[in-house]
């Protein structure tokens, strides 16, 4: 039985998937923020060990493809006896994903903080979390905003993957529907609409953040 | 019962595998060649405003850095049949990495190029330098000096992104690895062993990419 889809049929299929889109993006920022803060927790540290640690992990997330890392988390899961749905594997795949760039990015902020304000608040009597609670991050949250929202916009865009191990996300539902409808050069239009509409906003905020705080500092 | 690691299937292909990362390796090549020259281009339109190139590019750069490779990729394979542009997997996933890079390539090399300080121009001109050899010398290759590091990790991120080339069937690493993987039903060891491929290769582009750097753009004094 074939099905006429008109235009809107398209639209209105592309909306839903771009629903998942929408969420995956959210769930894989979050977690990952947290995660990434774990890590660059770590990356800072005083222990040698907690360093290497992370600057590995690091590595080998931004040395990968993030198509790689959703397979292995998809397909070992599965080898631990977790049965996974396509959702799951990808949300725990980005978030990884996510968390190992989000510390990277913030390790850099935590870092442009200069030495001087170290040495002051240690002159101060102040303990390490107390330089950190009090003087380091508060500075570093403030040079950290534009680079962050920067990378939500890869988020968005790592999310395509997660199609490929059968997620139905915005690409998945294009390229069932360019199946289906025999139309791929529309469905696949739309789909790039979608992403840019997603994205094109937080790129303009992110360049946005950064001129303001470039003229503040 | 516990899992038995069985990496036995995956070597017995390694041909495969290396194959791939030749293909892999072939294809960012190409991509990094052509859409680093596709970026000079772009990046001297938009630096120098040439009208109305530098808003078609404007408008390119934004579209591409936007929205997915994936979706990049499908459209140019999918959907540009429809308009009468046929082409094969490997013209495809090259064009899409030349497109991708090129949009990237161009807003980091034309960072490169506003940053020319205003005094460097006033002595070429001085030196009765041509417009053609203020560019190379004065302004192209000290623009590529400063950006080099970042054009390198962008065809880094280049090289890990094709890894979905293999969805439009391009024989790259992650296809050989799909085709192992649906042989063997090794799936995790499989992924494993090309992800640590796929890791080293990033490694040695790295290395390759700042060694010619130092020879070819940096070393020798603009």
């Amino acid at each position: 039985m074939f099905t006429q889809f008109s235009t809107w049929d398209i639209v209105r299929n592309l909306l839903e998937g771009g629903k998942w889109t929408l969420a995956l993006t959210l769930i894989a920022f979050v977690l990952g923020g947290i995660a990434g803060l774990l890590v660059l927790f770590a990356r800072i540290a005083g222990s040698r060990l907690l360093q290497t640690a992370s600057k590995a992990y690091i590595e080998v997330f931004q040395g990968t493809p993030l198509l790689m890392q959703l397979f292995i988390v998809f397909f070992g899961l599965s080898l631990a006896g977790v049965d996974v749905s396509p959702w799951v594997a990808a949300a725990i795949g980005l978030t990884l994903f996510t968390s190992a760039y989000l510390a990277e990015i913030w390790r850099g902020c935590v870092e442009s903080v200069s030495k001087g304000q170290w040495e002051a608040s240690a002159s101060l009597a102040m303990r390490y979390t107390e330089q950190m609670r009090y003087v380091i991050l508060p500075q570093a949250l403030r040079i950290a905003i534009p680079p962050t929202v920067g990378f939500s916009v890869q988020v968005v865009k790592g999310t395509a993957v997660a199609s490929i191990i059968g997620f139905a996300e915005l690409t998945k539902t294009g390229s069932m529907l360019a199946n289906a409808t025999f139309q791929p050069f529309m469905v696949f239009g739309f789909v790039a609409l979608g992403y840019f509409f997603l994205c094109y906003p937080l790129s303009l905020y992110a360049k946005h953040l950064e001129r303001k705080f470039h003229v503040a500092r | 019962m516990a899992y038995q690691f069985e990496f036995t299937p995956v070597f017995e292909h390694a041909d495969l595998l290396l194959k791939g990362a030749g293909f892999t390796l072939a294809l960012t090549v190409t991509g990094a060649v052509l859409g680093i020259g596709l970026g000079i281009v772009g990046a001297i339109c938009r630096a120098w405003q040439l009208k109305p190139f530098n808003w078609l590019f404007g408008a390119y750069v934004e579209v591409i850095r936007n929205t997915p490779f994936l979706v990049q990729l499908f459209f140019i394979f999918f959907g540009l049949p429809s308009l009468g542009v046929k082409m094969g997997e490997w013209e495809a996933a090259v064009l899409a990495m030349v497109i991708n890079l090129g949009a990237y390539s161009t807003e980091i090399i034309r960072a490169g190029i506003i940053a020319t300080p205003r005094g460097q121009l006033e002595a070429a001109a001085s030196l009765a330098m041509s417009r053609a050899e203020t560019f190379r010398h004065v302004v192209l290759r000290p623009a590529l000096q400063k950006v080099w590091p970042a054009l390198t990790s962008q065809v880094i991120i280049v090289m890990l992104g094709s890894a979905v080339c293999s969805q439009i069937a391009t024989e790259e690493l992650t296809f050989a690895a799909n085709f192992i993987q649906s042989r063997s039903f090794r799936a995790f060891e499989t992924y494993f062993v090309t992800t640590a491929i796929y890791f080293a290769l990033a490694v040695l582009l790295r290395q390759v990419l700042m060694a010619l750097g130092r020879r070819f753009v940096i070393g020798r004094p603009a």
